[in-house]
């Protein structure tokens, strides 16, 4: 039975968390550290913990910005960005249930328009969205009304197209997509 | 004449779209052939990656694969598709097994990737290739000291790939001094403006970019310059969404650098898309266009 | 003479007979050419091992042994010493090394023993073709240099002279001292360090037998254990050492005001100056650079003034040549720059300062009197210092620089001397109190109310976020303990840098033939069992030029150093290893491609006669020239080109 920080360790970007000092600089670094239930050094020190369950349904990673301030001031090259990436790959594979934040239902609508146009259409993947935090929106009518100005003025700035666009490669991405589950499926 | 295979991100036409058409205003005026990679998808960008990290690999390995047949480098002018593909690249460089596996699902579509593609970001070709020096000699309206806060986003600069100082970069003051604009001492230049949180998580973002302008604005700055496509929609677009939460009255223009550039070198505005900038430019137009006139009126 | 060989297998316990088969190799080996006996034993290195090799060659007339076990490095010498207490020359012995090249490498039996056969095969073969040699003695020169006037050298330099023999001592800044003389107080009994360092310098400056060379640099060193010849280049100080007096009024007079190196550019120092005014020699020295009269011919000022006629602007560098037979390098470390770390604010952000130059800030005898300041000279109210900059960072130094935490603690504990009112911070990963009456100290400084953070600081910045944090200094962090991401505005911040190598570490190293370590430092022969020696023999190294250190520990190693040196003299002689190159005159060219591929610098080109020789003394046996002489004039002794194909045929055969 593998170690949460090996399970870890074999998943792509979470490679160097084993150098971790536990120093706290990603964390003192990163902007959303005070919005994270667990931020970047806090993370490692669970998984340590072999808290599996904590790590993996936490909407912590989910914060992430991706602005690499602490992958670059880390002085152990642990890559704290990379293994938040990790952490979201490995909570999505094994089917955790986020609360808390909509980020990962933003991306999965994110990935599923690039699935099906081949490239991201922005309208579509917002309704898309939307439609899938719908509970959420029932219950806050007004905050979504609010948003309709920006939609608008994006629309009217010509910066909304309003059906996707014809994408060449839509098809043989999908074929190479379906290729590549059976070929990790079979290892 | 250089040429490169330019690979625009979906976000160049549309939400970004005035970045796309501001890249291939100034391209010619530039020495530059912007080849577009036929067939490209979408790069996959930091969703992807965080929901299957290795499937993402593969819609990016995609599009390295075709500009691979190039033989060009491969330019574009997405901080977000620039790290993506420029990432995905080195990982498959550096693991053999993985390259395999993702040339064997490639290779339905008759394609493989052998690894020998240069993936670069436009701003860093701008740089390195094109130079501030040879770029201010076809400047034909230089911009009169306009000050600019030239603001770099998280992805341009980091994770640190050689090209600028993660910390204090300086690439995009020196584009914006080759152009006579006077980029302003902006402190926060590198730090994020929420990206792709600005959706899901808005409120946050908003804080982010408030921080952000503040600081522009606090430097004098009379404009904000940007090479991301997101950074430039969420200080744009997003801004009257801060004026409205924190009870703000932010009013400064963010353009794409290469707007400011198109403007440089003597193109008009609407051939550079900045009709489709959210806070009107006008000021800075009226700045660089009418300087004799801006500073006996203001 | 026909070879008798006895084979000795040993089992090492179960190091090498767990893997291999003992038994098969020792039987495999006595059918071997020119064997006579073969053996095996549990420890062939132990008393009874020894003795069963002694009694075959006494009494089956063996003269050439083969030992099959561990690696030559441990136990050549061993073995050979038996031959030689035997009555045969030591290098008719060869050794197999079937423990870390073979059972220590594998778990297949099968391939342990089979690779086992073929080590000693060919070491069998080989052993047939040795000569048996001599090694040579060269007398010791007992004069000794110490090259760095720091506490580690003055101390070499005073155990050495004390037993009446004679130092050099070389110093490359005006005066010995070294940084500390710079340091405020030592932890951890808050000695002061001028206090029990100025005695010390000045026994050094007055010792019979020391000749101190200060504003000196080695410049050439050439030789070999026991006789090595330097060159030092005294450079011109302008002012006559023999008939200054070091009034000092020189100093006074002089209208121009440098940085002063000595307090870390927090002070000023003129032109012609003395480092500080405890400086061992107290004479002053015209910094050129600075000096009105060298660079525009005006001012002589101090000329004027000099009541002893001491100042001599002609004066020329001067080139001393010694001999000495031992060099103990001291030369000790740099304080690392802190610019290249950004978010930190050095050298952008006022009142960001490091630990050198804290010192200087906080020492009485320092350029604000001991008065702890910011730059619009009020107190700070309150101060951050923090740990591990520049070390434990993959980015600059990977290494823990060992005497921060101390050090940064004892800034806490005099800043709450100096400034009792005012709040200390501490940042630190860990707290590293390994010495004598370190973690006493530890608790002390707790108990004195500095305040802890376990979080490394992400940045220092001074864009404040909210009214409080206006006009301060900003320590943003993650206080780990606590697990929340905190801003704590300070009017101060101590950065507590790493110790590092000198900037000219690499140029010292060659200089001298020494090694570096991948963290910059000079490399020790071994780390635990041979410290202060390194792999040139006669040269030595002792306190921070080795590694950082604390001063207990560089005094330690200085005397360890010393102690190695006397060892040397008192004895008066050294043995030279007998396998070195041997160059064919009458084949040799006069290419000087072999000169220029050793490694140790042991070949010397005979102008006259245009061929090259080996330095024997020198000659470290490695064989570079052998394979770079493109006439094949050159032949390594005991690895004669015989030997070697022996060798290879007994292996593949």
């Amino acid at each position: 039975m593998k170690s949460l920080v090996e399970e870890v360790a074999a998943t792509p970007g979470g490679e160097n968390i084993r150098a971790c000092i536990q120093c706290g600089v990603c964390t003192g670094t990163c902007p959303m550290a005070g919005e994270m239930e667990y931020p970047p050094r806090k993370i490692i020190a669970l998984i340590r913990a072999g808290m599996r369950d904590e790590v993996l349904s936490s909407s912590s990673m989910w914060y992430c910005l991706s602005c690499y301030m602490c992958t670059v001031r880390c002085p152990r090259g642990v890559k704290p960005t990379e293994l938040a990436h990790a952490l979201e790959s490995l909570a999505t594979e094994h089917r955790f249930k986020i609360k808390r934040t909509r980020t990962p239902a933003m991306y999965r609508s994110f990935v599923n328009s690039i699935r099906g146009n081949g490239r991201v259409h922005e309208l579509g993947m917002m309704v898309r969205y939307y439609l899938s935090i719908m509970p959420d929106l029932l219950a806050n009518p007004l905050a979504t009304i609010k948003m309709l100005p920006l939609g608008l003025k994006l629309l009217l700035h010509k910066r909304m197209p309003l059906l996707p666009k014809k994408v060449e490669g839509k098809e043989e991405l999908s074929k190479i997509i379906q290729k590549f589950r059976e070929v990790r499926g079979a290892q | 004449m250089k040429y490169y295979t330019y690979y625009p991100g979906c976000s160049a036409e549309a939400t970004a779209v005035g970045l796309g058409i501001s890249v291939e205003a100034i391209a010619k005026p530039l020495d530059m052939e912007l080849i577009e990679l036929e067939g490209w998808t979408c790069c996959g960008s930091t969703p992807y990656g965080s929901l299957d990290e290795l499937e993402s690999i593969v819609v990016a390995a995609r599009n390295l694969a075709l500009a691979e047949q190039t033989g060009l480098d491969l330019v574009t002018p997405c901080s977000s598709c620039f790290i993506t593909l420029y990432q995905a690249d080195i990982k498959l460089k550096d693991h053999p097994q993985l390259m395999a596996q993702i040339n064997e699902a490639l290779a339905v579509a008759n394609l493989e990737y052998h690894g020998s593609v240069r993936v670069r970001h436009l701003t860093e070709v701008l740089v390195n290739d094109i130079t501030p020096e040879v770029i201010t000699t076809k400047v034909k309206r230089p911009l009169n000291g306009l000050k600019v806060a030239p603001y770099y986003g998280c992805q341009l600069v980091r994770p640190d790939y050689g090209f600028d100082d993660p910390e204090f970069p300086q690439s995009l003051d020196r584009l914006v001094e080759c152009l006579g604009a006077k980029a302003v001492p902006f402190p926060l230049k590198n730090r994020c403006c929420g990206g792709s949180l600005i959706i899901p998580e808005e409120d946050l973002a908003l804080g982010l970019i408030r921080k952000l302008l503040d600081n522009a604005v606090e430097n004098g700055a009379q404009c904000i310059v940007t090479p991301c496509p997101l950074c430039q929609t969420n200080l744009d677009a997003y801004q009257s969404r801060v004026n409205s939460k924190f009870k703000t009255h932010y009013n400064v223009p963010v353009l794409f650098i290469t707007q400011l550039i198109g403007l440089a070198l003597g193109i008009d505005p609407k051939s550079l898309g900045l009709n489709t900038n959210i806070v009107s430019p006008s000021e800075v137009l009226d700045y660089i266009y009418n300087y004799i006139n801006y500073i006996t009126t203001h | 003479m026909e070879p008798r060989i006895g084979v000795y297998i040993c089992h090492c316990g179960s190091n090498i007979a767990g893997t291999v088969d003992v038994g098969e190799v020792t039987r495999f080996a006595q059918d071997l050419d020119g064997v006579v006996v073969a053996r095996d034993y549990k420890f062939m290195c132990s008393d009874p091992g020894q003795e069963l090799i002694k009694q075959d060659i006494k009494e089956l007339g063996l003269n050439r042994v083969v030992v099959a076990s561990c690696s030559p490095t441990m136990h050549e010498p061993t073995f050979r010493r038996v031959c030689q207490e035997a009555g045969i020359n030591p290098y008719l012995f060869e050794m197999a090394n079937i423990r870390e090249q073979c059972s220590w490498v594998t778990k297949d039996k099968r391939e342990a023993t089979e690779k086992a056969k073929a080590l000693v095969s060919a070491a069998v073969r080989r052993v047939y073709y040795h000569q048996p040699l001599e090694t040579r003695e060269v007398t010791i020169n007992p004069n000794t240099l110490v090259v760095g006037g720091g506490i580690a050298g003055i101390q070499a330099a005073l155990k050495i002279a004390d037993s009446e023999h004679k130092v050099y001592l070389v110093e490359k800044s005006p005066s010995i001292g070294g940084h500390m003389a710079q340091l405020d107080k030592t932890f951890p009994t808050l000695d002061c360090s001028a206090c029990i360092l100025t005695p010390k310098m000045t026994l050094v400056g007055s010792h019979p037998y020391i000749e101190l060379l200060t504003y000196s640099e080695v410049e050439e060193v050439s030789g070999y254990i026991g006789n090595f010849k330097v060159k030092i280049r005294q450079k011109a100080r302008y002012v006559d050492e023999d008939r200054c007096t070091g009034c000092g009024l020189c100093q006074t007079k002089c209208p121009w005001k440098v940085d002063s190196e000595f307090d870390a550019g927090m002070g000023k120092r003129k032109a012609i100056y003395t480092p500080f005014p405890q400086a061992v020699p107290n004479i002053p020295v015209i910094d050129t650079e600075h000096c009105a009269y060298f660079l525009k011919g005006t001012c002589r000022a101090c000329e004027k003034v000099c009541e002893a006629e001491a100042i001599d602007f002609e004066q020329q560098d001067k080139i001393v040549e010694v001999e000495v037979g031992s060099i103990i390098v001291t030369t000790g470390f740099e304080v690392f720059d802190p610019t290249p770390i950004y978010q930190y604010g050095y050298g952008r952000l006022d009142n960001v300062i490091t630990s050198l130059e804290f010192e200087r800030l906080v020492n009485s005898a320092g350029p604000t009197d001991g008065e702890i300041v910011l730059k619009d000279g009020s107190h700070p109210k309150s101060i951050a210092i923090i740990h591990c900059v520049g070390s434990r960072d993959e980015k600059y130094h990977e290494y823990c620089s060992r005497v921060c935490c101390m050090y940064s603690m004892k800034f806490a504990h005099l800043l709450k001397e100096h400034l009792p009112e005012t709040e200390i911070y501490e940042f630190y990963i860990d707290i590293r109190s390994f010495g004598k009456g370190y973690e006493e100290f530890y608790n002390r400084i707790l108990s004195e109310g500095t305040i802890f953070i376990r979080g490394r600081p992400a940045e220092v910045t001074d864009i404040a976020e909210t009214p409080k944090e206006k006009g301060k200094l900003i320590v943003q962090f993650e206080d780990t303990l606590a697990g929340l991401q905190r801003r704590l505005p300070v009017d101060m911040v101590i950065l507590s840098c790493a110790l590092e190598a000198q900037a000219d570490a690499e140029k010292t190293a060659r200089l001298f033939n020494i090694s570096r370590s991948a963290d910059g430092f000079f490399l020790e022969k071994h780390p635990k069992l041979d410290p202060v020696a390194t792999m040139t023999d006669g040269i030595f190294i002792a306190g921070c030029c080795q590694g950082p250190k604390d001063i207990p520990d560089t005094v330690a190693q200085a005397s360890a150093a010393a102690a190695e040196v006397l060892a040397m003299i008192s004895k008066g002689r050294v043995e030279i290893e007998a396998a070195i190159a041997i160059i064919d005159e009458r084949i040799c060219t006069g290419c000087q491609v072999c000169k220029l591929v050793c490694p140790y610098s042991a070949i010397d080109f005979d102008e006259e006669k245009k061929v090259c020789r080996v330095n024997e003394a020198l000659c470290k046996g490695c064989g570079a020239c052998v394979g770079g002489c493109p006439s094949d004039a050159i032949n390594l002794k005991h690895y004669t080109n015989e030997q070697i194909v022996a060798e290879m045929e007994g292996m593949l055969v």
